[in-house]
């Protein structure tokens, strides 16, 4: 009761369009004296005030909800930073371009991990730009699926969106018993040494994976392109694809980056795949067909083995440099998303 | 002259053409590999399907025949644990990004989503064992629920959000003119409205997470005995198929095929549900 009763300052604001957020409370003892401490009695100004005090927990409860997405991050974030620190400690910022990677010797360096992660992540995008784009323009410009036409459009969009929910395990076992003898045998005819696992067999699994992705994001930006501009470009004399040349892709492009930076960053976080068909050797590269690992597949193969404190440590700060990568990537191709489509 | 024109736009239209058919051909090309993975894992997954498959526990090497039962329970437990964990922080969350919509923490939250949305999923379980796995000194399933509800959140919360910020005010302002309170109109009222796109939200979710394994490598870790204890190490469907598949015997590859086309098929069905429950359920304002 005290609680109901206490006083709360009645907020001056500008007038909101429903009383939904902030509303004040409804204080019958406030409209008259007559009704102060009588609601006791009243069973309906009992219901009101305890409805209105269900409302004010029922926000607190919401509230609440929405500040633990907050409080994850930020635990993510300060979970990876601490347990990082006997790494940082140790080997500073040194540790970024250090080249050996030694976990008997106690001397950890990222950039075998580093050079791995960027080779696998550009090789796979470069693969598979022609791919997506081509099926985005395909769906977003030639062959939009409308509802009723088009059947074989809707097709091609539930193909791609049946692929891109195919977990990433599968698409590496897929790749160690198909892909990696075809590359072998691959690898033999172009006489390099033929290990089948390596840089590239990774990068054309992460190209397949990232296709699906790229290709829808692609297909939301091209049906973006305003009719109008399309219909000037036409009556100007222009054919379908001067259309899409000169008028979708240009109008389009800072969404497609976007687009690009987003299959990146997926691409950089890829795990079980890579894992699978990568090779796992911490040296640096020597050529796109020879095994390696990313920052990804080396933190799943040793992170149950690290036995010390410093190996563990320093697994956590490869975790560490993958999120802030990652989400950099992420946040900044969100953001160009957001522009262009607003 | 004429003719000249004449030849300059026929050439620019067969220029078009040809790119249509370059466009088209090269989709269909990047289709084919893509399904083909569909089928090749059916095909190799289909041989193993008996009831054994699903009701043995796996054989130690050596021995032919086995099944995946502890995966597929542990695979249930943990995703159903994982999915009891976010639905509750998930729901209130984006009611309250749709009720705030412009609020400074909605602004802050929807960037915290966009962060565990782009977050690797390696991240989120070296983050799951040191919450769980390192207090309570052994790996559990318990901990691998905590890491894929994180990773379930952002999902279902777009999707829910997208429905719930579309419910229209006046129905709305008619249920609070009716003196309902705010908790109730909340309740019974607008959650109602959108239960397809919230149900669907966690559907897909659960979708999401159901094959992932990164997560789960030092969190559930696995097990091949059958355990339906929370807080021991637990085996799941992707831990099964990924140590199945990195082992040398034809045997446990042959489960881990098997396997792989169960978990599809869940994925599948799924996918289909939240689909048809979208058209049975959405409401037309």
């Amino acid at each position: 009761m005290t609680r109901f009763l206490m006083a709360k300052p009645l907020r001056l604001s500008a007038p909101q369009a429903y009383p939904t957020t902030d509303k004040p409370a409804f204080r019958p003892d406030k409209l008259s004296p007559a009704y102060a401490g009588q609601h006791k009695g009243n069973s309906l100004l009992k219901y009101i005030s305890l409805a209105d005090r269900k409302d004010k927990l029922f926000r607190r409860v919401l509230w609440m909800g929405g500040l633990t997405i907050l409080c994850l991050v930020l635990g993510i974030l300060l979970t990876l930073i601490v347990g990082a620190i006997p790494s940082l400690q140790a080997f500073g910022i040194r540790f970024l371009w250090g080249k050996v990677w030694n976990p008997v010797n106690q001397v950890f360096g990222a950039l075998p991990f580093l050079v791995g992660t960027l080779l696998t992540s550009f090789l796979a995008l470069l693969i598979s730009i022609p791919f997506s784009l081509s099926i985005a323009i395909f769906l977003g410009e030639y062959f939009p699926p409308v509802k009723g036409r088009n059947r074989f459009a809707h097709l091609v969009r539930e193909a791609v969106e049946l692929i891109a929910g195919i977990p990433s395990v599968i698409y590496g076992f897929w790749g160690l018993f198909v892909l990696v003898p075809v590359i072998r045998k691959l690898e033999m005819s172009w006489h390099v040494l033929p290990y089948g696992v390596g840089i590239f067999t990774a990068s054309l699994i992460l190209a397949i994976m990232i296709i699906p992705y790229a290709a829808s994001l692609g297909r939301e930006i091209i049906a973006l392109v305003p009719q109008d501009l399309k219909e000037a470009a036409y009556s100007l004399g222009a054919t379908r694809w001067e259309m899409i040349r000169h008028v979708v892709l240009p109008y389009a492009r800072s969404g497609i980056f976007a687009g690009l930076l987003l299959s990146l960053g997926r691409a950089l976080g890829e795990t079980m795949a890579v894992t699978m068909v990568i090779g796992n050797t911490s040296e640096i590269p020597q050529s796109i067909f020879s095994p390696g690992n990313t920052l990804a597949s080396v933190i799943a193969n040793e992170f149950t083995e690290a036995a010390s404190r410093l190996y563990l440590s320093a697994l956590i700060e490869l975790g560490l440099v993958l999120f802030v990568v990652t989400t950099c990537m992420h946040l900044i191709g969100k953001t160009i998303i957001h522009r262009f489509s607003a | 002259m004429l003719l000249h024109t004449h030849i300059h736009i026929r050439r620019r239209q067969i220029r078009s053409q040809l790119v249509r058919t370059a466009i088209i051909l090269c989709t269909v090309l990047t289709l084919l590999p893509l399904l083909y993975i569909l089928a090749y894992i059916i095909r190799r997954g289909i041989g193993v399907m008996h009831l054994s498959f699903f009701l043995q526990l796996p054989k130690p090497v050596g021995e032919s025949g086995g099944g995946i039962a502890n995966a597929l329970v542990g695979s249930l437990l943990i995703v159903g644990m994982a999915t009891l964990m976010a639905v509750p922080v998930g729901i209130s969350s984006a009611l309250y990004l749709s009720e705030h919509p412009k609020g400074k923490l909605a602004g802050i939250i929807r960037i915290c989503l966009e962060v565990l949305t782009g977050i690797p999923s390696i991240v989120v379980g070296i983050v799951a064992y040191y919450w769980l796995v390192r207090p309570m000194g052994s790996f559990s399933a318990l901990s691998g629920s905590v890491a894929l509800a994180i990773m379930m959140l952002p999902i279902m919360i777009r999707s829910a959000e997208e429905t719930l910020k579309r419910f229209p005010l006046h129905l709305r302002e008619a249920s609070l003119a009716l003196g309902v309170p705010y908790y109730k109109t909340i309740l019974k009222v607008l959650l109602p409205c959108s239960l397809s796109g919230v149900v669907s939200g966690i559907m897909l979710s659960i979708a999401r997470v159901i094959g992932e394994t990164a997560p789960l490598l030092f969190t559930a870790f696995g097990n091949p005995y059958l355990t339906a204890n929370i807080f021991h190490p637990m085996h799941s469907l992707p831990l099964l198929i990924y140590n199945y598949a990195i082992s040398p015997y034809e045997n446990w590859h042959q489960l881990a095929w098997g396997a792989a086309m169960v978990l599809l098929v869940w994925i599948l069905l799924l996918n289909v549900l939240t689909r048809i429950m979208i058209r049975k359920w959405s409401v037309q304002y």
